[in-house]
């Protein structure tokens, strides 16, 4: 079992006809994720790569439950501005998780997604995530960036990884691929500062994941996600050893470090105070990205 | 710039209907005692900067009498708060305080949703004197809960004639705080008065980002959060990463500490999680990133090459360090040619290491070491397989080889034939002010050497008739082919026949009348002539 996503899912790419959209359905179905539908307003009845594109969320989910099923999942690849009426429409279209791609959703967009997602008991990943990969099932999003790749850096296995990086979930990945170590789910929580799922969620779904036996974190500094893993870890609600590192020793407080979540604001979302907390927890933190590997497969043989 | 200042947010405020002191902007002692003449009586004086603690610093100041207020703004226009000097001071009356609270809506992350802090008891230094802070959830969409807010004024000590003034407030102030879409938004102190005024007093709002393209009324020209006033460098960055939307470019300048300067490394990471890490990589081995730049998300090789130059126009640098998340998913060959590209036109002379881990490495890596093979600077290229330490090491090793030599920012060089009017060009545009033009040294293109330029145009070039190469398609398609043209460039060195330049003229970096190239494709004059050449 992975979380999140695997190649049961039924998976509908909003924006499909655009650029990103048309490239990143072929990764999603050259890798094996089921891509059942895709969606731009005013192109219905167009088909992108066989797969058939509906103008509304509404028209892809019927046209699903006519068939016996419905659309698990919705990925969104609409210009940052849009994200947010797209979203909501899948939502209310009973759509049960998105993903949202874009970089650059405003904050106040991404709060009202989230407030539409608990009034309908959807959860959505992301803004500004890479994706979801379940190595050996299938991908939400574009880890990877080709499937060969993908196929080639990520094995199956047993340990997940959350990370607020999209190119370190690759990396996180493929490092323990090299030191032997196999995953279940790749999760890029996404670098915003306003999330859907977060470190949190993502680490108690792994938690009650029985193919998950240890958890593998690349945290930021900013916000409160790693510090809230750490009270969680603390209260015994996470019991899978976690291995983290926390990037942005050298950064600063009030300078933005590309991620809109990665900001230090006052005395709030350090690196020190993460590094603290999760040790204090029980987590392993190293200091040294390169100790990551190591240190999962120290881990995972005790 | 996403944070406002003071006299900004209240100006906000104002609008907002919460009432703010009488109060005057003045950039020279004389427009300061001018205010302090209109407002009449007792004044308090305060510097516009981003900080915290300006009373702590000096930054405040009161005065009685006009002279005594352009006397203190001489003062106060003197200082600089870190390197920045102040260049305006607000000039206020000085309200007669009764209560003081503090009011902040912050962006609470775990609720997903906006959050007030209130305390009854504001004024600066409430951090640390610990008041007593109560939470306010916000509904994104109905806002600050009101009867929350009203039970907690009657609760407190408050005068009970100002409560039904404070409430409104504090809702006018916590609208606003949606209505510009805030990060955060903080009053304090909010004050009662004497005269049974409620007023903001003082204020600090931060816009989102990425919500400040809705808010062209705010006047912000750099939607980004950084500590400081953005400089030179950095606008000159921002205005290349709007103008050309082909992945990020993130660029901001970190102030070496002064006992750092021999070890201060020009940095260029790939991936916002991968930069971080790679900067706390190179930290570790003793250095001290003198900037942070991050471009990825599949960016162009011209805005790579932009990148590479802003950070190469910083002095003192002792070394380049680039490094990502060592696994990207973009094609890395892209950057390679933008770095190469950057490097020979400055003529490196101070050690590069760069980690180029992912997608087509090892045409990257040969790339990049290939191509400045000729320089007397070492540039080294590193793949996925190798660590961050290892690369940091590496550096070390290397700056330390070249004798921690500080690094001087130069003129980029331009081929002779660039602006001939026996080559050829044609323009490339990316958007904005940046664009550039193609040129190719038709002189010297023996048909060995057409084949050579064609074989690595990309489809963009053809040979003609004559054995010249020539657009193979329209000029305006060609316009947006400049990551194909920067690597026809490099390739073309590597062959050891540089007959084709993209010259791409960096507004704020190189003198405007770079051959008067920008003048001409300012016109949209693409001066290649598809049909033949003279």
């Amino acid at each position: 079992m992975a979380i999140l996503i695997d190649k049961s899912k039924r998976v509908l790419v909003q924006g499909i006809t655009g650029r990103e959209g048309r490239a990143r359905t072929r990764l999603m179905r050259d890798y094996g994720t089921n891509v059942v539908a895709g969606c731009t307003p005013g192109k219905g009845g167009e088909d992108v790569e066989g797969v058939p594109v509906f103008n509304t969320v509404a028209d892809a989910q019927r046209s699903a439950q006519e068939s016996g099923a419905v659309v698990d999942i919705s990925v969104i690849f609409v210009p940052a501005r849009l994200v947010k009426d797209a979203a909501i429409e899948a939502i209310e279209a009973g759509v049960k998780l998105l993903l949202l791609v874009p970089d650059r959703v405003p904050m106040w967009d991404a709060m009202e997604i989230a407030a539409a997602a608990k009034d309908h008991g959807a959860a959505f990943i992301g803004p500004n995530t890479l994706g979801v990969l379940s190595p050996g099932e299938a991908v939400i999003g574009m880890i990877g960036g080709r499937a060969e790749s993908a196929r080639e850096w990520f094995k199956p296995g047993d340990v997940g990884v959350i990370s607020r990086s999209g190119g370190m979930t690759s990396s996180c990945g493929y490092y323990l691929g090299r030191a032997g170590v196999g995953l279940s789910t790749l999760v890029h929580v996404g670098g915003d500062a306003v999330l859907g799922l977060r470190i949190p969620d993502v680490a108690l779904m792994f938690e009650n994941d029985p193919q998950t036996r240890a958890i593998v974190l690349f945290g930021e500094i900013g916000g409160s996600q790693e510090e809230d893993l750490a009270r969680l870890i603390a209260e015994k609600k996470v019991t899978k050893p976690v291995i983290a590192y926390i990037g942005g020793k050298a950064a600063r407080e009030g300078t933005r470090f590309s991620h809109a979540g990665a900001i230090i604001e006052g005395a709030r979302g350090t690196h020190e105070g993460k590094v603290k907390a999760l040790r204090e927890a029980g987590a392993t933190v190293v200091d040294g990205f390169g100790e990551l590997p190591e240190a999962a497969v120290g881990v995972l043989s005790r | 710039m996403a944070r406002l200042h003071e006299h900004h947010g209240k100006s906000l405020l104002a609008r907002a209907g919460v009432a703010i002191p009488k109060g005057h902007v003045a950039r020279t002692p004389a427009e300061a005692a001018h205010a302090a003449r209109d407002i009449g009586g007792r004044v308090v004086l305060k510097i516009q900067a981003w900080t915290t603690g300006r009373a702590a610093m000096g930054g405040v100041a009161f005065a009685d009498t006009p002279d005594a207020a352009e006397a203190a703004a001489r003062k106060l226009l003197g200082m600089k708060v870190g390197a920045f000097p102040v260049e305006q001071v607000l000039v206020e009356e000085a309200v007669k305080i009764r209560d003081e609270l503090f009011v902040s809506i912050t962006i609470d992350d775990a609720a997903r949703a906006p959050v007030m802090l209130l305390s009854l008891e504001g004024g600066s230094g409430i951090e640390e004197r610990g008041a007593d802070v109560h939470r306010l959830p916000m509904d994104v969409r109905a806002g600050l809960d009101s009867a929350a807010l009203r039970r907690l004024l009657a609760e407190s000590k408050i005068d009970k004639s100002m409560h039904e003034k404070l409430a409104d407030a504090i809702e006018r102030i916590a609208k606003l705080a949606k209505q510009v879409e805030a990060r955060s938004l903080e009053v304090n102190p909010l004050v009662t008065t004497e005269d049974g005024r409620v007023i903001a007093a003082d204020c600090r709002i931060a816009i989102d980002d990425y919500a400040v393209f809705r808010h062209p009324d705010l006047g912000i020209d750099i939607a980004r959060e950084l500590d400081h006033p953005p400089t030179d460098l950095e606008r000159t960055a921002y205005r290349i990463e709007q103008a050309d939307h082909r992945g990020t470019f993130y660029f901001a300048q970190l102030p070496v500490p002064d006992d750092a300067h021999d070890r201060a490394v020009g940095f260029h990471g790939a991936g916002g999680g991968g930069s971080m890490m790679s900067m706390d990589a190179v930290g570790r081995a003793g250095f001290a990133p003198a900037n942070f730049t991050d471009t990825s998300g599949n960016p162009s090789a011209a805005k790579v090459y932009a990148a590479a130059r802003i950070i190469l126009a910083q002095p003192g640098i002792v070394g380049y360090f680039g490094s990502g998340s060592g696994v990207a998913s973009q094609e890395q060959y892209h950057s390679a040619y933008g770095l190469a590209k950057a490097f020979l036109e400055l003529g490196l002379d101070i050690p590069a290491v760069v980690r180029l881990g992912g997608n087509s490495e090892d045409r990257a890596v040969e790339i990049l070491e290939d191509a400045c093979r000729g320089l007397k600077a070492s540039v080294k290229g590193f793949k996925k397989d190798d660590p961050p330490e290892k690369c940091a090491e590496a550096f070390a090793q290397l700056v330390k080889q070249n004798g921690a030599k500080a690094w001087k920012p130069r003129e980029r060089r331009v081929p002779a034939f660039v602006g001939d009017t026996d080559a050829d060009s044609f323009a490339i545009r990316f958007g904005g002010d940046w664009g550039g033009s193609v040129w190719i040294d038709v002189e010297r293109c023996t048909p060995e050497i057409t084949d050579l330029v064609v074989k690595h145009s990309g489809g963009v070039l053809k040979k003609d008739e004559q054995g010249f190469p020539t657009l193979a398609i329209s000029k305006e398609e060609a316009a947006s082919r400049d990551s194909e043209m920067i690597a026809c460039e490099i390739e073309c060195i590597r062959a050891g026949h540089p007959v084709v330049f993209v010259d791409l003229p960096i507004t704020g970096l190189d003198s405007e009348a770079s051959h008067g190239i920008a003048a001409a494709i300012e016109g949209g004059a693409a001066t290649v002539n598809p049909e033949g050449h003279g």
